[in-house]
């Protein structure tokens, strides 16, 4: 039973991740290429690291598992959210399709202070 | 003094974790001591991590909360997911992309962090710039309200609540 | 027959990554490849500690996590111009 639920796990996970990897191919600029990758990647691979819980029979590597999940869980999204102001900061153009850019103009724009 | 022992512990929690056996053989006392020491020294040198009113974390009500946002995260995240696989591996690539800006009234620098990281993970939305009064400016890669108040009611809402629970 | 799906899943999806560090037209299209690349290896590791039923593979998983965030968040200061220390 347990076998079958980590095994599932583990084939969900990979189809994210791999739905995640074709958006960073085909999507048009840095900021939807890093929404697609950073959303897939991140759930697949934590899918991934819940299935190897699963199924791994030392209970030590378990929680090691479970640890390195909550781990990616928290930074993954914390180093796009860096890579998308870099981007930003650095003057990557949107899309050319893009609807609208409320930053750009704003005073804030690439100011340093952070809270 | 509060902030080194909060950060001791946490230290000292992980290390435990990391170096336990479980079930195998009964835990050395070196690893135990290692772990003190090694943590000891973290929380000496580590001056510059503030943890404001360390001893929230002792609160079993924010503890509650967090395990009904971790529930109500993992449903938004999936349906992330979905989100993006459709759009994605749609041949014609539905995407109206833009930044827009939304408002918090969350004041916590540890608050802030939590609710721009659950936007990146959740449909369609990524944070791209925190600035100091409380502005967020998010990717939005379906964009379908322009204004202030729509968008943030749209997109920061959702989590607002909880998050004012959680952390504030 | 379930590894070989993962592996080659896995690593189809690692080409996709090459590809967008290979090609990306800017240099942040080029981060953001390493950086999901990073996250991917993750899981790349975890499925080969099931595949090789040793222990101390999941060790790896962890420090690569640990190794590929700070890498990332290093990138990001670059982008921005400003030095590492910040």
């Amino acid at each position: 039973m347990s076998s079958w639920l980590g095994t599932l796990l583990l084939l969900v996970g990979a189809a994210f991740d791999l739905v995640g990897c074709i958006g960073l191919v085909r999507l048009p600029d840095v900021y939807n290429r890093l929404q697609a990758g950073t959303k897939c990647v991140t759930l697949g691979t934590c899918l991934i690291l819940l299935g190897t819980a699963v199924l791994v029979d030392c209970p030590a590597c378990s929680v090691k598992a479970i640890l390195c999940l909550l781990f990616v869980l928290v930074t993954s999204p914390t180093a796009a959210h860096a890579l998308a102001r870099g981007a930003k900061v650095s003057g990557v153009p949107l899309w050319e399709g893009s609807v609208l850019d409320q930053w750009e103009g704003t005073a804030d724009a690439g100011r340093d202070e952070r809270p | 003094m509060k902030n080194r022992i909060t950060l001791f512990t946490v230290c000292l929690i992980v290390w435990l974790l990391l170096v336990w056996p479980f079930g195998r053989s009964p835990a050395g006392v070196p690893d135990v001591v290692a772990g003190v020491l090694v943590a000891a020294v973290t929380a000496a040198i580590m001056r510059e991590i503030s943890m404001e009113r360390a001893d929230r974390w002792l609160n079993p009500v924010r503890w509650f909360w967090a395990a009904v946002y971790l529930v109500v995260l993992t449903y938004y995240i999936i349906r992330a997911n979905l989100d993006v696989a459709y759009r994605v591996l749609h041949p014609a690539m539905p995407i109206r992309p833009g930044i827009v800006r939304v408002r918090t009234r969350l004041k916590g620098a540890g608050a802030r962090t939590l609710l721009a990281n659950s936007i990146t993970l959740t449909p369609g939305t990524l944070s791209v710039e925190v600035t100091p009064d409380g502005d967020l400016f998010i990717h939005w890669i379906n964009v379908t309200a322009t204004g202030i108040e729509r968008a943030t009611e749209r997109i920061v809402g959702r989590f607002e609540w909880f998050i004012s629970r959680i952390a504030e | 027959m379930v590894a070989a799906v993962l592996v080659v899943v896995l690593g189809s999806s690692a080409v996709l990554c090459l590809y967008r560090i290979g090609r990306g037209p800017t240099t942040p299209d080029r981060m953001v490849g390493i950086d999901i690349l990073g996250v991917l290896v993750v899981g790349f590791v975890s499925v080969a500690c099931i595949m090789t039923g040793r222990d101390f593979v999941i060790n790896i998983a962890l420090a690569w996590a640990l190794l590929s965030f700070v890498g990332t968040l290093a990138l990001a200061k670059h982008l921005e111009g400003k030095g590492f220390d910040e």
